[in-house]
């Protein structure tokens, strides 16, 4: 379904700061994975992501989305494929706007915008209904703009924003690092019901290596820019944190990811 | 005494400007995007439509073709800022100043008068009753629509885009909008808000000057600013009654000065120091609280 054929990422070209964020990477992503990325600061995750999301354009290497190259296509395009969520709750809302009108801004994603007017009636009782699924009052809050909510709920929202109208691919940026660990959980657990309710494929990155373990039907670890490790299926299920650490301790400088 | 004799100016001179405040709200306020653009599009609105009633064309015709060219201004601030990656404080300045000599091209002169000449004011002028009670009338007329038009297009999807293409650019375009083009739409609109209201503003007073746009923007936002002081923008609907409701004030504020004894050449400064303050204070009270949120400033 989605394709990285040696996909090399730079940055700083032809500078003393010149960073190969990614090194040739090759990757096939099937309909219905689930994947999960760990990997230490600066292993190229995020990199990753923004890649196939099209901020940023790849040195070399294809992107093929559904037999079609999209490695030139720009961001606003690759949003009709593509649903994301940032790391920040601020990120993914636009906070002086309302709910419903939130939820409506993702509705149309990838779709042309015209002059129909955004938030019709019939959309605000559908909204209602969704916001019910996260059981967080938020169905009686649709005219409030989105400022006023918690991180935990403006996340929350986010998600559902980005399920709204089913992407091909949902890309998760350690999008429950920024939350309190109780909040974050509850959103884990709800992303999980998420992606299993509505089979979506779903690459997510995190610095949490037990949430990369309980996560998803595939794992895959980066090392500066390349695929160090890609394990699916039964032996996902079987692994342990020591397990990675016995067989990558050395590579994993970083604490946090043990945390 | 005093307040009901400069009612009836500030009124008509509040309404013939409003629509540049509403402009201004739209690019300031709704894109965050410190267009510049006004001081150079609101005369370019007065040239258009005094050169093309000069040449015989309907006043109706020569006000919309104002309108069009001020759009056409607008979108080019917008594309030196978003195509050539100009900052966009210097993209709206280089416009105003080649609006300068555009407008001084158009004229042909430094200005035109309209006083003899038909204008779209011309029927209401004929009527038995003081001139400014239909004048008003119209403008209020104009700007209550152009208000109500520009409320309904930000609900629009579109127009949410644009919202949100000023709130969080990096979402909405992670929503597949080309948020590039959503900018130069944005300004174009503002920049034909503002020219409209120089066509009008030239055709009520009679002439087109070059000159007539210095300190729009600086009016404009002092407008807002006292508008967003009485009426909090928390809605679009509150956010566009605002900046009317500001130019309304702001134009009886500066009336009252004038009448006070406030010398005609000091009000500019005057506008600039009424925005300073307003900016300013907040930052001497070393609180973020009651801070008048303007964004784009």
């Amino acid at each position: 379904m989605l394709a990285f054929e040696g996909i090399t990422k730079i940055f700083n070209q032809g500078t003393q700061d010149e960073k190969r964020a990614l090194n040739q990477i090759d990757l096939e992503v099937d309909a219905g994975d689930f994947i999960t990325i760990i990997g230490s600061n600066g292993a190229g995750k995020s990199t990753l992501l923004n890649v196939i999301a099209g901020t940023y354009q790849p040195e070399e290497g294809r992107l093929i989305i559904d037999q079609q190259d999209v490695t030139k296509t720009p961001d606003y395009k690759m949003a009709a494929y593509i649903s994301r969520v940032f790391q920040s709750p601020t990120m993914g809302t636009a906070g002086e706007m309302t709910i419903a009108e939130n939820l409506s801004l993702a509705d149309c994603r990838g779709k042309k915008r015209g002059l129909k007017w955004g938030v019709t009636r019939a959309r605000k009782k559908r909204y209602g209904e969704l916001l019910k699924v996260l059981e967080l009052g938020l169905e009686d809050r649709l005219n409030q703009s989105v400022g006023l909510l918690s991180g935990g709920q403006r996340q929350s929202l986010t998600l559902l924003m980005a399920t709204l109208s089913l992407p091909k691919l949902l890309l998760l940026d350690e999008h429950t690092a920024a939350l309190d660990p109780r909040t974050a959980a509850k959103v884990s657990e709800l992303t999980n019901r998420m992606v299993k309710e509505n089979n979506l494929t779903t690459l997510m990155v995190t610095h949490n290596m037990k949430q990369a373990i309980r996560c998803g039907n595939r794992m895959i670890m980066l090392h500066e820019g390349k695929v160090q490790f890609d394990i699916e299926g039964k032996d996902k299920e079987n692994l342990t944190v020591e397990e990675v650490v016995k067989r990558f301790g050395s590579k994993l400088k970083d604490e946090s990811l043990l945390s | 005494m005093i307040l009901f004799s400069i009612l009836p100016i500030s009124l008509q001179q509040g309404l013939a400007y409003a629509l540049v405040a509403l402009g201004i709200a739209l690019t300031f306020r709704v894109l965050a995007f410190p267009d510049l653009t006004v001081d150079g599009s609101f005369p370019l609105g007065g040239a258009v439509a005094a050169r093309l009633i000069v040449q015989g064309v309907d006043p109706t015709l020569a006000t919309v073709a104002a309108l069009v060219v001020g759009f056409i201004a607008g979108c080019l601030t917008g594309i030196l800022n978003t195509r050539l990656k100009i900052n966009s404080l210097l993209a709206g300045i280089l416009m105003m100043t080649i609006l300068y000599s555009v407008n001084l091209r158009i004229m042909g002169r430094a200005n035109i008068q309209l006083l003899y000449r038909p204008t779209v004011f011309t029927s209401m002028e004929n009527l038995d009753m003081p001139r400014f009670i239909p004048i008003i009338i119209f403008f209020l007329l104009i700007t209550v629509v152009v208000k109500i038009l520009v409320d309904l297009f930000l609900h629009t999807e579109y127009g949410m885009a644009l919202r949100a293409t000023g709130d969080n650019e990096n979402m909405i375009r992670s929503l597949g909008v080309n948020t590039d083009n959503a900018t130069v739409f944005g300004l174009g609109l503002s920049n034909a808000l503002v020219a409209l209201s120089g066509a009008l503003v030239a055709q009520d007073q009679g002439f087109s000057d070059v000159g007539m746009g210095i300190g729009m923007i600086v009016a404009g936002l002092a407008s807002i600013i006292i508008g967003e002081a009485i009426i909090k923008p928390k809605t679009v609907f509150r956010l566009t009654l605002a900046a009317v409701f500001g130019s309304l004030m702001y134009r009886f504020i500066i009336s009252m000065g004038l009448r006070l004894g406030l010398a005609p050449t000091d009000l500019k400064m005057a506008t600039g120091f009424m925005v300073i303050l307003a900016l300013g204070v907040p930052a001497f009270k070393k609180t973020r609280e009651g801070k008048i949120h303007l964004r784009g400033v």
